[in-house]
């Protein structure tokens, strides 16, 4: 197996992710394209660890899987209070903080 | 060697499609669950890169729990369940050519650094290994990961509470 074709899955992911957090409205879905681009940086470090052969790569996979799970965590709370306050998580919406 | 790069192919073809419905469906149950799809296609990556504890936890954490939340985050946020015209914002076509760009920037770098190197997985990696080398080498980024993962916890039952 050629390494670029993992790597090359990998940055089809992320680019993936990167357009979803762009383009989406609802809020849910911008944290599911994060989602997206975490399982991308995953599959290089994997990779990368078994071209390497070490098990170093999977120890940081197991990391930010870990950290993906926290941030998932605070970000659906985050949008919870949004359509609290808001009846909505249209993110177009959400710009108190513009200049 | 060929079977392994057919089951690759396979894979990665319904990850592809399925990212691909992540970001542009309709509908936004049909988006956790295409999303469970590209991940249940990472873990079998995973295993074919002889990372089998990786895989599990994939499964194990992300479809087994993270889609779940997503789906309470749907529920709770009460979208509706069935077509949404409105899902996308106005900024669809720089955001498309964002992603391509960042694409083809990864590509051209990837192709010239490891044009034709081969990767070849070696006997499975055992779990053992990887927790030795979690609980002796990264011990200290495995606690500071723990207090991340407890900040979080309780950040988010205050920030959710209903005061």
């Amino acid at each position: 197996m050629l390494l670029n074709q993992f790597l090359f899955l990998g940055a089809f992911l992320f680019a993936a992710g990167v357009y979803g957090v762009l383009a989406r409205r609802n809020a849910v879905l911008v944290l599911m394209s994060i989602e997206l681009i975490l399982n991308a940086v995953n599959i290089n470090l994997v990779a990368f660890g078994a071209f390497r052969n070490t098990v170093v790569g999977q120890v940081f996979a197991l990391f930010v899987i870990a950290i993906a799970a926290a941030e998932v965590g605070v970000g659906l709370a985050i949008v919870l209070l949004i359509y609290r306050n808001r009846r909505s998580i249209d993110l177009s919406e959400v710009d108190v903080m513009r200049g | 060697m060929v079977a392994q790069n057919i089951f690759f192919g396979i894979t990665a073809f319904v990850m592809a499609v399925g990212a691909v419905r992540v970001v542009t469906t309709k509908n936004v149950v049909h988006g956790a669950l295409w999303l469970m799809v590209v991940l249940a296609g990472v873990a079998a990556n995973f295993v074919l890169l002889a990372s089998e504890f990786a895989a599990i936890v994939q499964v194990l954490v992300y479809i087994g729990a993270i889609v779940v939340l997503f789906l309470f985050g749907i529920m709770l946020t009460r979208a509706p369940i069935g077509r949404e015209a409105n899902l996308d914002n106005s900024q669809r076509i720089p955001s498309l050519l964002v992603g391509l760009l960042v694409f083809g920037l990864l590509a051209s770098v990837l192709a010239k650094q490891w044009g034709r190197v081969h990767v070849h997985p070696g006997p499975v990696q055992r779990t053992a290994d990887v927790a030795n080398s979690i609980f002796t080498q990264y011990v200290v980024p495995f606690e500071a990961v723990s207090v991340v993962l407890l900040a979080a916890l309780v950040g988010a039952v205050v920030i959710a509470r209903r005061d």
